[in-house]
């Protein structure tokens, strides 16, 4: 059998006395699609830093498709295959859409530091972003600056961009948070039209779309993976009902 | 409103990223105007050389500021060293223009190269400090190697005719414009060609998000080394221009002012589309001359002045006041000439 495409090993992470993250072990096979969940303060965005290799864990290891990436730095994992996006949107404000995509796949296939020739010169990559753009239904906004994007096709943005990468490993942060009624259909769409064999780990709060789109829901609660199984399980564990009915005062 | 085909889609997005790549008509004429005002105004050559070579050294870091958002407040130490270089390279008898240039530009890229790194720590304070801090350690490396540098004194030395038959000293000071008019205009295309590379589109992304550059994979370390290697080694250019179109290299080129006066031009002139650094050069330098002959002790105050006014007021919108102008008079030939 293959190595899983995302593997944590007692991942450990101190902070002062404080253990954000606490002997987190998980892994997710090829094109799995997971969730996880926790109620605020449970240490999911710790999680995620350890994962994309923003803050190094006190112990522990990662692994991408087998190989130790703990001691790399966050650029050289998204190389490798793993690819996040932002619970708040990291996009570029100045740039367009096609700009930015245009960056991020020069990026993944080894032309971003060619310094000669005219960006957008290069039919291949060009092609790509024009297939990005109508996948995400981002053509008609491709050359306005990303600032002036509605918030739906900033979010939208935020996926193309991740996806642009060509990862193995996908980490949705919030990919729905903030995003109005009319415009969340896109959102779903573009998540049910993901590539089936990228690893997806969704971390989300809101459990309609949590439990239409895992296969397998991790629960994270004091820094502690408290359990880990399918929707229906965990819908029906009384542990996690606790850890969510006790922060009931938060919404 | 139907969706575009694809072919149009494409297309489309072909011209929208190659449309800062190509030259317009307005830069061409710009450059003209420079080379022509070279030939007409034989007695204004030395100003002009001067406000060419400050050209250069704006346009250097607008390569940092105005590309990566890399903020300097001592880029003087690049332009220094350049100066020096070249001279001491001349004042050992190597005294060939264009040798003393690549040798200048090369020294300072060496020492961008060496110092980049401390610009990847910490936020744009520390990045204020660390160059203010190496710009005032090589004026003071300058000042104490006197056997080397000529201390106080400055540097002296004579330059050799370009290519061997034009003379860049004070009897040719058309010759030393169109030199620096040369370099300036290489220099700037090969910068204006970057700017708009894939490696040019990486520096936007850093300046304008650089968590999320780095969650693309660009290495944003790297880059600003290799970016910052290249502004130093245009300051050395400019340094080295500078020493040799003077023949005296002197310990005021380190002096924090002409890291502050740089700062000055590239915000006058705007930041980030290359040619903010040119106009703010002249600007700067014609506005100084103008001012320092009406009130020799006091062209500072007007220089602040203008500086206050213009960050306060804005200058896209003191841009777009004589367009406002027209559209009050004649509203409908304004609108018009913006359909």
């Amino acid at each position: 059998m293959s190595a899983p495409a995302l593997e944590a090993r007692d991942l450990v992470r101190r902070f002062g006395a404080l253990a954000a993250t606490d002997g987190v072990s998980f892994a997710i096979e090829r094109g799995a699609r997971h969730a996880l969940i926790g109620p605020n303060g449970a240490g999911k965005t710790t999680l995620i830093n350890l994962l994309t290799g923003v803050i190094r864990p006190t112990a522990g290891q990662v692994l991408l498709e087998g190989r130790d990436v703990t001691h790399l730095k966050p650029s050289a994992r998204v190389r490798m295959g793993l690819s996040r996006t932002f619970q708040i949107n990291q996009l570029f404000p100045d740039l367009t859409p096609a700009e930015s995509l245009g960056l991020a796949i020069s990026e993944r296939n080894g032309s971003g530091a060619d310094f000669w020739r005219a960006a957008g010169s290069r039919p291949a990559i060009v092609a790509e972003i024009a297939d990005l753009l109508m996948r995400f239904g981002l053509e008609a906004e491709m050359d306005r600056p990303t600032r002036r994007l509605p918030y739906g096709k900033q979010r939208l943005l935020e996926i193309a961009l991740a996806l642009a990468a060509r990862p193995r490993v996908l980490l949705l942060d919030e990919p729905a948070a903030g995003v109005p009624e009319d415009e969340r259909q896109d959102i779903l769409a573009a998540l049910a039209a993901l590539p089936p064999d990228v690893a997806i780990l969704l971390i989300e709060h809101d459990m309609d779309l949590v439990f239409n789109f895992a296969e397998r829901i991790l629960v994270l609660a004091a820094g502690r993976l408290l359990t880990e199984g399918a929707p229906e399980a965990i819908a029906a564990d009384e542990r996690v009902r606790a850890v969510y009915l006790g922060e009931d005062a938060h919404g | 409103m139907s969706a575009p085909g694809p072919t149009e889609t494409l297309r489309r997005l072909a011209a929208h990223l190659q449309r800062r790549a190509r030259w317009r008509w307005p830069e061409i004429l710009f450059w003209l105007a420079i080379l022509a005002a070279i030939f007409a105004l034989p007695l204004r050559a030395g100003i002009i050389n001067e406000v060419l070579i400050a050209g250069l050294f704006a346009l250097s870091l607008d390569l940092i500021l105005g590309l990566a958002g890399i903020v300097s407040l001592g880029h003087a130490a690049f332009l220094g060293l350049g100066a020096y270089a070249a001279a001491i390279l001349a004042s050992k008898g190597l005294a060939h223009p264009m040798l003393g240039l690549v040798f200048g530009a090369a020294v300072a890229a060496f020492a961008g190269l060496v110092t980049a790194p401390l610009l990847l720590r910490g936020g744009d304070l520390t990045r204020l400090m660390v160059t203010l801090g190496v710009s005032l350690m090589l004026g003071e490396l300058a000042n104490r190697n006197s056997w080397l540098t000529g201390g106080a004194d400055g540097l002296n030395f004579s330059i050799a005719p370009l290519l061997g038959l034009f003379p860049i000293d004070f009897t040719g000071q058309r010759n030393a414009a169109l030199y620096s008019f040369a370099v300036l205009f290489v220099l700037f295309a090969v910068a204006r060609r970057l700017a708009h590379s894939p490696f040019g589109l990486a520096l936007a992304a850093i300046r304008e998000n650089r968590l999320r550059a780095g969650a693309l994979g660009v290495d944003t370390g790297l880059r600003i080394v290799a970016i910052y290697t290249v502004a130093a080694a245009y300051a050395g250019a400019a340094g080295a221009l500078l020493a040799q179109t003077t023949q005296i290299a002197s310990l005021d080129l380190f002096d924090f002012h002409r890291s502050a006066d740089v700062m000055l031009m590239l915000i006058i002139g705007g930041t980030g589309y290359l040619y903010g650094g040119l106009i703010g050069a002249a600007a700067f330098i014609v506005l100084r001359d103008v001012i320092s002959a009406a009130t020799p002790e006091y062209w500072e105050f007007w220089i602040g002045l203008a500086l206050v006014i213009l960050v306060l007021a804005g200058r896209e919108r003191i841009a777009a006041a004589p367009r406002k102008l027209v559209a009050l008079v004649a509203p409908r030939a304004a609108r018009r000439g913006a359909a």
